[in-house]
Parts: C-alpha cells; sequence; structure tokens
C-alpha cells in the first residue's frame, strides 16, 4: 500500500518533468532558428505556398510563441510529432519502428555486461591486490576511456574483415531476410516463426555491437561489485557465518552476494544512461537501425521533427527508467519510501 | 627542556594544511602520477607539434594516398595522402585545450549559478534548480546532440552544447555544498560583524566548498574529451579538413579496412583519456578518506 502512494506520487511528479522537458525543446528548436517554418517543412516545400498556408494553420505559426506551444503540446499529446524531412514518415511511426531494433541491443549488452562483470567483480574482490584485481581494473578503466566508435571500428576490421568469423554491420544478414514481423525483436520474431536461418544470423550479427556497447556497463558492474562485496565481507555477520564452520562459497553466494548486490540497483540508472548514449555510437558504426542512428540521423539532417520526437522520447525513457530504479531501491530498502 | 622540544616540534607538525596532506597522497599515489605522465606528454606534443610533425597537418600529397605505416609515413597516409602521424601530433591541439575548455567553464558558471541558488533560496533557486532537474533529465549526448544540431556544426557550437548540458551537475553538486557551509558558526560570525552578502559567499563560504568540485572536475574531465570527439566524429563537432581525432576516426570510418586511418587517432583519444581518468582517479582517493584503504 505505502509502495503503491510512494509511485503515484513519483508518477505525479513526472508530469510537470515532462512539461518542462517539451518547453525545453520547443525553445531550442523554435526559437534558435530564424524561420519557424524551416523547422516543420523541408526547403522544397517551402516553396510552395499551399503546404506553407497548411503547416502555418497546423502548428498555429501565426499566433503568439505561448499559443504556439500549446497546439505543439495538443498534437504531442495526440500522437504527432510532425513528418520526418528524411524518411517522410510520422516521426511516431518511425520511432516505433526504429525502438525495437535498440531494445534488442540494449537486452543483448546488458545480457553480456552481467555476465562478465559480476563474476569479474566477485573475484577482483575475492582477491582483492592480485592479479585479477588489477585485470580487472584496468579492463574496467578501458571501457571508459576507450571511444565507442573507435573500438567499434577495430572490431570489425579484425572479426568481420581480417578474420571472417563474424558478420558486418547491419541486423541480419541480406540473404536471409528479418523474421516474419511480431515485435520488431528479431531473435523474438525468429523463434516465433521457427525461422532459425534468420534467428542464427540475427544472434552474429548482435555479437559484436552488444560487446562494444556493454562494455561501458560491464566495467561499471565490476567495479561495484568488487567495493560493495569487499565492504560486506568486512561486516560481522560474515565473521559469525565463517565462525560456524560454512563453506566458503557459501559465505560469499549465499550470505556475502546478496548483501553486496544491493547497490547494484542503484547504478542501474546510471548504467541505461550509459547505454543510450553508447547506443547512439555503436549503431552508427553498426548501421544498426535503431533509435539512436535515427537520432544522429535526425540532427546530421537537421531533421527537426524527428529530432524533437526522439529527443523527447530518450528523455521520457530515461525517466521512467529512473522510476523503476527507485521503485526497485524502495522494495529493497523501505526507509526510501518514507523519505 | 626535552619536553619544550617536543611541543616544538608539535606545533610544527600541526600546521601542515589538509590541502598540503592531499597534495602529498596525489604525488605518493603511482597510477595518478602515471596518469599525470600521460597528460604532461600530451601538453609537450600539443607545445611542440610544429618541431614534432614532419609535415603540415593539411598537406596532400596525392602521389601517395592511403599508404599502410613506413619509414617515411610512421602512422600511414589518409584518403588525400595527408600524413597521419602529423595529423596526429597537431590534433593534440585541438582536444586537449577544448576538453579543458568544457569542464572549467561548466564549473565556473554551474558553481556560480549554484552558489547563488543556494545562497540567496526563494523562487530564484527554485526556479534554477528545476532547469537543473529538466536539463538532467537527459542523457547528456542526447541533448548536446540536439543543441549542437540546432547551433550547425563547428567546434565552437559543440563546445557550448557541451557546456549547456554539464553546468547543471556542477550547479546542484555546489548548492548542496553551500547549503551545508553556510549554517556554520564562523558564518554567522561574519554576518555579526557586518560583512557583506557577497563577500561572505565569495570569501568565507565559497573556498570551503571546493574540495569536491576539484573531484568531480577532475573526473569529468576525460569524458569531456571524449564527448568532443564523439560530436565530431557524428559530424556536429570539428569539421573536415581540420585534424581532430573524432573527425579523422570519421573520415576513415568507411575505408576501415585501411586500419591505419583510424587505429591511431583512436589510440591518440584512448591515451588522453585514460590519463585524465588515471588522474581523476588518484584526485578522489586523496580527497576521500574512505576510498584510500581500498
Amino acid at each position: 500500500m505505502n509502495l503503491i502512494s510512494y509511485i503515484v506520487r513519483r508518477l505525479l511528479l513526472m508530469i510537470p518533468m515532462i512539461i518542462g522537458i517539451t518547453i525545453a525543446l520547443f525553445v531550442v528548436t523554435r526559437i534558435v532558428p530564424v524561420n519557424p517554418l524551416a523547422v516543420i517543412l523541408t526547403e522544397k516545400s517551402m516553396d510552395n505556398p499551399a503546404s506553407v498556408k497548411a503547416a502555418t494553420e497546423k502548428w498555429g505559426l501565426d499566433k503568439s510563441l505561448p499559443e504556439q506551444y500549446f497546439i505543439y503540446l495538443k498534437n504531442l499529446v495526440q500522437g504527432d510529432m510532425g513528418i520526418s524531412f528524411k524518411t517522410k514518415n510520422p516521426v511516431t511511426k518511425d520511432i516505433i519502428t526504429f525502438l525495437p531494433a535498440t531494445i534488442e541491443l540494449g537486452i543483448a549488452s546488458f545480457i553480456f555486461a552481467i555476465l562478465l562483470g559480476l563474476p569479474l567483480g566477485i573475484f577482483a574482490a575475492l582477491r582483492a591486490g592480485k592479479f585479477i584485481d588489477h585485470f580487472s581494473r584496468v579492463f574496467a578503466l578501458l571501457g571508459a576511456s576507450m571511444p565507442p566508435f573507435w573500438s567499434g571500428l577495430l572490431m570489425l576490421f579484425l572479426f568481420y574483415y581480417k578474420l571472417g568469423v563474424l558478420p558486418g554491420p547491419g541486423r541480419v544478414d541480406a540473404r536471409i531476410g528479418p523474421p516474419t514481423h511480431a515485435t520488431g525483436l528479431f531473435l523474438f520474431d525468429s523463434l516465433l516463426a521457427g525461422d532459425m536461418p534468420a534467428f542464427w544470423s540475427s544472434l552474429s550479427h548482435l555479437i559484436l555491437p552488444a560487446i562494444i556497447l556493454g562494455w561501458f556497463t560491464l566495467a561499471l558492474m565490476a567495479r561495484i561489485t568488487r567495493s560493495s562485496l569487499i565492504e560486506v565481507l568486512q561486516q560481522d555477520y560474515i565473521r559469525t557465518a565463517r565462525a560456524k564452520g560454512l563453506r566458503e562459497s557459501a559465505v560469499v553466494v549465499k550470505h556475502a552476494l546478496q548483501n553486496a548486490l544491493i547497490p547494484m540497483v542503484t547504478i542501474m540508472g546510471l548504467a541505461f544512461a550509459g547505454l543510450m548514449t553508447g547506443a547512439i555510437m555503436t549503431e552508427t558504426i553498426f548501421a544498426w537501425p535503431g533509435i539512436g542512428r535515427y537520432a544522429v540521423e535526425a540532427s546530421v539532417n537537421l531533421d527537426y521533427p524527428a529530432l524533437m520526437g526522439t529527443t523527447l522520447v530518450i528523455a521520457i525513457l530515461y525517466m521512467f527508467m529512473n522510476l523503476i530504479v527507485d521503485v526497485l531501491y524502495a522494495v529493497i530498502d523501505p526507509r526510501i519510501r518514507e523519505a | 627542556m626535552a619536553q619544550s622540544d617536543n611541543i616544538a616540534s608539535l606545533k610544527i607538525q600541526k600546521s601542515d594544511a589538509p590541502w598540503k596532506r592531499r597534495v602529498k597522497s596525489l604525488l605518493r599515489n603511482p597510477m595518478a602520477m602515471f596518469g599525470v605522465g600521460i597528460i604532461i606528454f600530451w601538453i609537450l606534443v600539443a607545445f611542440l607539434a610544429p618541431v614534432i610533425a614532419p609535415k603540415g597537418p593539411l598537406e596532400q600529397n596525392i602521389g601517395d594516398r592511403m599508404q599502410p605505416p613506413s619509414s617515411q609515413y610512421w602512422f600511414g597516409t589518409d584518403e588525400l595522402g595527408r600524413d597521419v602521424f602529423s595529423r596526429v601530433v597537431y590534433g593534440a591541439r585541438i582536444s586537449l585545450p577544448i576538453g579543458l575548455i568544457v569542464i572549467v567553464f561548466a564549473m565556473i558558471f554551474g558553481c556560480f549559478i549554484g552558489a547563488t541558488a543556494g545562497y540567496f533560496g526563494g523562487v530564484y533557486d527554485l526556479l534554477i534548480m528545476r532547469l537543473a532537474d529538466i536539463t538532467m533529465s537527459f542523457p547528456s549526448i542526447v541533448l548536446a546532440l540536439a543543441i549542437a544540431a540546432v547551433l550547425g556544426p563547428s567546434l565552437t557550437n559543440a563546445l557550448i552544447a557541451m557546456i549547456l548540458v554539464w553546468w547543471p551537475e556542477y550547479a546542484r553538486l555546489m548548492r548542496g555544498q553551500v547549503l551545508s557551509v553556510r549554517n556554520n558558526e564562523y558564518v554567522a560570525a561574519a554576518v555579526l560583524l557586518g560583512a557583506s552578502q557577497s563577500r561572505i559567499l565569495f570569501r568565507h563560504i565559497l573556498p570551503n566548498t571546493f574540495g569536491p568540485i576539484l573531484v568531480k572536475a577532475s573526473l569529468d574531465a576525460g569524458s569531456a574529451i571524449l564527448n568532443i570527439a564523439a560530436l565530431s566524429f557524428i559530424g556536429l563537432g570539428a569539421v573536415p579538413p581540420t585534424a581532430e581525432w573524432g573527425a579523422m576516426i570519421s573520415t576513415g570510418r568507411y575505408k576501415f579496412y585501411n586500419w591505419w586511418m583510424t587505429t591511431f587517432p583512436g589510440l591518440a583519444i584512448l591515451s588522453v583519456v585514460l590519463g585524465f581518468n588515471f588522474f581523476g582517479d588518484g584526485v578522489r582517493d586523496a580527497f576521500d578518506p574512505r576510498t584510500n584503504k581500498s
């Protein structure tokens, strides 16, 4: 009950934040360019009086700025974010098309980060000061210092061009083609359709981008796991567990690890932000048709409707992610709910 | 006699200020000093670029296009026959200052706003902090991308975009610091002595808040350089033919089989960022006694 009211309160607090975000985006994209029409129409259709008139009426460009903002907001609430200059599709439709690719890549890289980051952090904590600890520290620092757009190119050069063991850019082999559309997550869709060639092709295409994207998260997880496990292992109840003759593996797994993982929840928000930042670079390098690449193309081509739309959607996703993190934390630690 | 000697020596020890202790602990940290070494190396490269580089950064030699590394071209040549080694060397003159400018300006701007918000409070504080919340509700590169795109592709605009995205982190930190310091007795004493508001803020409060700010700035320097390189890579920062590392990787990406075109500028970014990260970790350890031991 208490938890539900906490969630409701947090959701209500998000409304003014989202309104603030739309104002910020509106200000950035409407006030900076000289001609507001340039934000809605392509250069070509600006020569066409009919489309200029239609756009002026739809977006209320002959009205005052506050009025224009409310019209923008009204259209937004109805799911209308304008037409992309580049793809000529409604931005909402484009985002729905591109989002699953990013979600699939994000989940894959998160799984990679957990599968490698947790054991690396645990071993670094248990052998603090030894080789594995130093190795994990250097590995983590490399992850935080390496430009993903560069490491991605190196991986492509090595595994695709030189060794030929992994496929190049893209989501699936063009000769095989994507699986029948259900969710847009190719791995899931291909299994659903029983299309095994598409499944293996999508899986092999996922490996390199997931590694590049997951490296930063991996580094974060390994370091947090290490430091919080070291702290927990010094607690009295661990000494008690050891003193009563428990095997070391039981002490670590049953007693220490469960408590050491609590701080992991708090870094999920940070990890998600890292994932989104990395997705922009990784998707560009690997020609991955996700929302990150869409955002980059929109900004390079000055495709204003697409730029505003993707930025808004990413910001809202980010807020929800932070909300989920906070709720998880409130579930684990009841004191948060009271505050 | 012996006793008074002891007391004298005690007095001398007491004069060791906290910041002195921190600098000493930083100087004793081999990882941090390794980082400083890398940074000094690149600063020297930037200053001595005309001496070190055998060719100009924009000097073309079409006859020698896309040559792999050799004794003549240590890092090979690019699609216009420019010497990659010379371009990497000259690139230090862009990435280093740009990264530092972003951090310094975001820090000054953010600290000023955060300090005044924390000190004066009220509606001003409320508005500033909501603006900070909104800015921070975007993953920073996403907002920087949008701002840089709207302003138009150039290194200056990328710089402005990064500062606009980064100031709230400093403002928030600074505001918290000011709020915790302003309730100290010595601030009340200054008020009673009739000191002016600006004197209290700048002479009594601010000098006691800089520790965490400096730690954050040194931890952030690496990612500032990384993000500027990323914007240039996308095409919203330095534009061709500028010898900027991110832009160099960008032109080399469609010819990634010519590995030297991307590998060497990438290694340059990696080493600089690594240097700043080593140094930042060291500064944090020196200021936070809890992480000192582990």
